[in-house]
């Protein structure tokens, strides 16, 4: 909304300095968004013109004598309305103009047309960028100073203001003016609505019946017969402009300036196109049709509310008007409306054709009816005052529901000090809640406030508070502490576990990622996850073909930003996700399921470019799994890792994720990555190793229930003793099966692989294994002799099971 | 080091004790001698030879220590404990004689050369958590020191939740404020009632519904909201919610936490401005804006557009309605509520001039946080 200064003074005086009264306005909910000080058109200036005669060459074109203050030159004019002594708006050589053609600005220069060189241009409101019209020039008004720059003088001072919702009297200068008073403790004046009423009686003349009173709950009508349809006065065409809207004619440009001096939405009817002189107000019968004054036929329903006369349907209700009713150049009688329709079918109907007009703003914030006869009269007193004629006495007045309008607003004693948290004295409350135009009855620290009829926002106490929160500055309200108890401790042991597992990962080297959730079911297909057996959620309404469901895997989300970065960036590509995916629960059963997951990628270098180590070595596999595993240490949890065929997974690089100690709980799934599906994401770096948890499976694990509670263990205080062994034993023995037979033995307190070998000197089939196993006995030195006991009945255990031989001790 | 230790006293009364009960006494003494002339012969030990020379001696692989330790299984079952443990703890100090001797040698040696001091560090793995990830525990954190306590909820959300709960009905205009992203389901009676939620705010009903009060609750998570993606909008945001709810819960106290919530974030020295605004579950309304960090009201500010303030987040007192549906007495309870935007908060705390930096992952953005 924008509120020139000039108009802004017709109701309040404006004391405060601009900077000033634009900081009250926005810290009290009325956000001054910028000061506009001037129009700007570069290099144009009020000219005169001193004397037009014909061109030389060319009898469409005109030489114009332009008096442009400093000096005086010619200009070739294509225009047919230039006449001498016209003050005109002249452009300069160098000014920046819009061309009437192609529309875009561009630099005015020096031009020789038909042999006569032009020195400037004078402009259409077209080339000032003003509007579309440019069959004539631009004339001014006489009184216009020659030689002051067109900003200077066609502009205004605008405040732009960004308004909430809930305050449609501040789409109206009066309403802001009103507000302006309040806060500065000035008193505003609304505009005057006296005129003269010579005509016969209206009732004698027109009709109105509204017929679906839930839709229309006033219609107020005046009839002015005798007008003479013409451009407006300067004044109020200057206006319109001001504010960014065009004149059109001088009733039509009426409507909408009292549309935005007081709020309420007019429109004028050509009285003489209806059928009977009657207005009925009802909702369309199916199959009507209006063409409306935007040129568009637009077939109706029983949803929209109609205007109809006798016969047919003439305006659609708070809308858009029809072509036949409405004001023309021959337009004799007019029938002003000012009514008061149901916002939301006003707004639903609006979207329903695409038509968002200014009327349709207002409206839908529920105006209240008694803003439609002020509306009324002050439009009839000025379109006497601009269009003449004879206005017919009295008003139509539908208001059958009248007794529903006042509506008392108690504000018990000690509401407000229990919502602000401090008191205000009454004096202060009363001239307060008075300042804003509401009528105040004081009863023992209670007040009964009738707020009123342009603050249709007000209607509990809350409100009243607000208000005089506002208007005394929420900086004045103290600042305190919540007093009374702490909330009870409620854990959450899924979120602290998800947090916990974040800080761990990325203190493991991983950086964290956060993808979009939406996506589409070919996209995740190409990371080929295990199906879910439902279909992805999916958005109505997506804003692009590729968000259109929501996930149902992490795993499509990591590889896509693997590939964006595999390219980019040199270091390692460790990353991870923490986030969830919406798992349907099947039509009708509620909210879907959104469990928490993790996954995770390991690709590239294991490390940056050191210069101790020379070229880093690719992460791969045993990254990961030493990630997880760690991670899951930190909570005192094991894992064994079970051969698994999955397809996203290369065959034979893939294993579940198995707790032993909760039943062989499966907490996920970690794999190399299968190289067709690396290429499909356009991802060269390999191998991609990457592991996918859940977070729910693991926070339900029995180590986690005890986390942080397990009781000291003493470690033992004997020396422990540490024997290697290098075996050779069956290839498809898996290590951690020989390293769980190792630590079987009661005097074995660790067995650790520390060398793989396959090769020369080992014979197909087998693989050499070098194990460090470490012996302690919890009370006493080991003895070598136990310790060689111990040992021989380790390998034989081994020898056993694996077929396993020692190649050295 | 070069006096017996403490354990070693008391091991040899009780080797002694252990000779008294009729053990032979040629293995303590073979220990007594092993250390004497063990310590003699290492303070003798003048250069790192020497030094070595004495510790294949005595410690090494057939060291006399060693010997004796090999020894202790041919000793009878009922003396190996006890010797067995004297003989390590003769290892163990003379091993700890050898540290403190080479120490004091090597000192005597000289330097053993320069590095390059500038040479990089062998780095610890480094990851970082994303800048959201970080924000919203910066800002948890802030009111989990006034006792906020961190709740989460679900994304996909009615509209009963989202809107009418929270005093939107539907032909409400503010609706328009929060444009949606519908799910394809219908309820019953065949309404789309499935949304990706536009706000946090529905779980001050959910948490209402479900606890007592009094209430103090962070909520962070992601939002949805149907509207084109620029440099400061993204249809996929994080908000975070926060609500008290008591007895006597005022507007200066919502003023009064949020202003400590501001100085701990954005730092003591910002300034904060609480003005009028509208959010249909609020009344009054508040908007809190801090001081522009990147000007002093310069017009021309891309940040603040001329302003000198930052709006951060937007809050109110809770409005009766909202308390009523959701089951409390607004004649009995009053309560505060805020939700602000994580990515503005990270934008405005790091300077980030694109909100579409966020989810892009673009690891040379990630990695400078
Ligand atoms: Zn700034």
């Amino acid at each position: 909304m924008k509120v020139p200064i000039s108009w802004l003074e017709e109701y309040v005086p404006v004391t405060l300095p601009l900077d000033d009264l634009a900081h009250r306005l926005t810290m009290a909910g009325t956000e001054v968004v910028s000061i506009d000080t001037t129009l700007s058109f570069e290099g144009v200036v009020v000219g005169l013109a001193k004397e037009v005669g014909p061109h030389p060459n060319a009898d469409r074109l005109r030489l114009v004598q332009v008096d442009a203050g400093d000096e005086t030159l010619e200009v070739v004019c294509g225009a047919p309305n230039v006449a001498t002594g016209q003050k005109i708006a002249f452009a300069r050589i160098g000014s920046v103009l819009t061309d009437a053609h192609t529309g875009e600005e561009r630099k005015l220069k020096r031009s020789k047309i038909r042999g006569v060189t032009s020195n400037g241009m004078v402009c259409s409101e077209r080339e000032l960028g003003m509007s579309d019209e440019h069959e004539g020039i631009l004339v001014l008004p006489e009184g216009a100073p020659i030689g002051m720059s067109l900003g200077e003088y066609l502009g205004e001072t605008l405040l732009d203001l960004e308004l909430t919702p809930n305050r449609p009297d501040c789409l109206a200068v009066m309403g802001v003016a009103r507000e302006v008073a309040a806060l500065t403790g000035e008193t505003a004046t609304p505009p005057s609505i006296e005129y003269p009423e010579h005509g016969p009686d209206i009732a004698t003349l027109a009709k109105v019946e509204i017929e679906d009173l839930d839709l229309c709950r006033r219609y107020t009508a005046t009839l002015i017969q005798g007008v003479k349809i013409g451009p407006s006065p300067d004044w109020l065409a200057d206006r319109l402009r001001a504010i960014g809207e065009r004149p059109i004619n001088n009733v039509v440009d009426v409507t909408n300036y009292v549309m935005f001096e007081l709020g309420q939405p007019l429109h004028a009817f050509d009285f003489d196109s209806l059928s009977e002189g009657r207005i009925v107000v009802r909702r369309a019968r199916p199959g009507e049709t209006l063409l409306t004054l935007d040129g568009e036929t637009r077939e109706l329903t029983d949803d929209n509310l109609m205007i109809a006369d006798a016969g047919k349907p003439i305006g659609l209700g708070g809308i858009i008007g029809g072509t036949e009713s409405g004001i023309t150049g021959s337009t004799t009688s007019v029938l002003l409306e000012a009514a008061n329709f149901d916002g939301p079918n006003n707004r639903r109907s609006a979207s329903k054709f695409g038509i968002r007009t200014e009327a349709t703003l207002r409206f839908e914030k529920n105006l209240r009816p008694e803003l439609a006869e002020y509306g009324v009269r002050r439009a009839t007193k000025l379109i006497l005052e601009v269009a003449g004629g004879t206005v017919a006495s009295g008003i139509i007045d539908e208001w059958p529901d009248k007794a529903g309008a006042v509506q008392v607003v108690e504000l018990p004693a000690n509401a407000i000090e229990r919502l602000l948290g401090v008191s205000y004295e009454s004096g202060v409350v009363i001239s307060t809640f008075e300042g804003l135009g509401m009528e105040v009855v004081s009863n023992n620290g209670a007040y009964s406030v009738t707020p009123p009829y342009w603050r249709p926002d007000i209607g509990i106490p809350e409100d009243l508070i607000e208000e005089l929160a506002r208007v005394i500055g929420y900086e004045k309200i103290p600042t305190t502490g919540i007093t009374g108890s702490v909330p009870v401790w409620e854990p959450n042991p899924d979120r602290v576990l998800r947090e916990a597992m974040k800080n761990i990962l990325s203190r493991f080297g991983m950086q964290e990622t956060i993808s979009y959730s939406l996506t589409t079911p070919e996209a995740e297909a190409h990371a080929r996850p295990p199906g879910h057996g439902l279909q992805p959620l999916q958005v109505m309404n997506p804003l692009s073909a590729e968000h259109a469901t929501l996930r149902t895997t992490l795993r499509h989300s990591i590889l896509t930003v693997l590939s964006r970065n595999a390219r980019i960036w040199r270091g390692p590509l460790w990353m991870f996700e923490s986030g969830r995916v919406y798992l349907d629960r099947g039509e009708g059963v509620g909210l879907p399921d959104e469990p928490e997951k993790f996954v995770g990628v390991v690709a590239g270098p294991r490390s940056d470019l050191e210069w101790m180590s020379g070229e880093p070595e690719s992460s791969d596999f045993y990254d990961a799994k030493g990630i997880v595993e760690s991670l899951l240490s930190e909570f005192g949890v094991t894992a064994s890792f079970v051969p698994v065929e999955e397809n996203t997974f290369e065959p034979g690089r893939c294993a579940q994720i198995v707790i032993p100690s909760a039943g062989r709980a499966v907490i996920g799934v970690l794999g190399e990555v299968a190289s067709d599906v690396l290429s499909t994401f356009d991802i060269d770096t390999a191998p991609v190793a990457m592991f996918e948890l859940d977070v729910e499976a693991i926070a339900r694990l029995p180590e986690l229930q005890s986390l942080g509670q397990q009781d000291y263990v003493p470690f033992g205080r004997f020396p422990d003793s540490s024997r290697d062994l290098a075996l050779v034993i069956d290839d498809n023995a898996p290590a951690a099966d020989v390293l769980a037979l190792a630590e079987r033995n009661r005097l074995v307190v660790s067995a650790t692989v520390f060398d793989v070998y396959q090769g020369d000197a080992i014979p197909s089939g087998k693989k050499s294994l070098a194990v460090r196993v470490v012996y302690q006995a919890p009370d006493r030195t080991l003895t070598a002799d136990e310790l060689i006991k111990a040992e021989n009945s380790i390998l034989r255990a081994l020898e056993h099971n694996f077929g396993a031989e020692l190649r050295a001790r | 080091m070069c006096e017996p230790s403490g354990d070693m006293i008391k091991l040899a009364e009780s080797v002694n004790n252990s000779k008294g009960d009729g053990a032979g006494p040629s293995a303590e003494d073979r220990i007594t001698a092993v250390r004497d002339a063990g310590l003699l012969a290492l303070s003798a030990s003048e250069t790192a030879d020497a030094l070595q020379e004495w510790r294949n001696q005595y410690i090494g692989r057939s060291g006399e220590v060693t010997l004796l330790l090999r020894g202790v299984g041919s000793l009878p079952a009922e003396q190996r404990a006890v010797f067995g443990q004297a003989a390590n703890r003769l290892k163990n100090e003379l091993e700890a004689a050898y540290d403190q001797r080479e120490a004091v040698i090597s000192a005597f040696t000289g330097p053993v050369g320069t590095i390059d001091v500038s040479l990089p560090g062998r780095s610890p793995a480094g990851g970082r958590l994303h800048p959201i990830t970080q924000t919203i525990r910066e800002i948890t954190a802030a009111f989990g020191a006034m006792g906020f306590q961190t709740f989460e909820g679900p994304e996909v959300e009615l509209e009963g939740y989202n809107f009418d709960a929270m005093n939107i009905p539907s032909d409400h205009p503010a609706r328009e404020m929060f444009d949606t992203f519908w799910l394809d389901r219908v309820d019953e009676d065949g309404n789309n009632n499935l949304l990706l939620r536009t706000h946090t705010s529905p779980m001050q009903a959910r948490i209402m519904e479900t606890h007592e009060p009094p209430i103090r609750v962070v909520v962070p998570g992601r939002c949805y909201r149907y509207e084109a993606t620029d440099a400061s909008h993204e249809w996929h945001f994080n908000q975070v919610e926060v609500m008290a709810v008591d007895e006597c819960i005022t507007f200066a106290d919502l003023k009064g936490t949020l202003y400590e919530f501001a100085r701990r974030v954005f730092g003591a020295e910002r300034k904060v401005r609480f003005r009028c605004d509208f959010f249909p579950f609020v009344e009054p309304g508040v908007d809190m804006s801090v001081d522009c960090f990147n000007c002093d009201g310069d017009p021309a500010c891309r940040i603040c557009r001329g302003s000198g303030w930052l709006e951060i987040l937007g809050a109110g007192m809770v409005h009766p309605e909202v308390l009523r549906r959701a089951g409390y007495d607004p004649d009995r309870y009053t309560g505060f509520a805020a939700g602000m935007g994580v990515e503005r908060v990270a934008m405005l705390k790091h300077g980030i001039d694109d909100i579409r930096h966020f989810y892009t992952n673009d690891m040379r953005f990630l990695s400078q946080f």
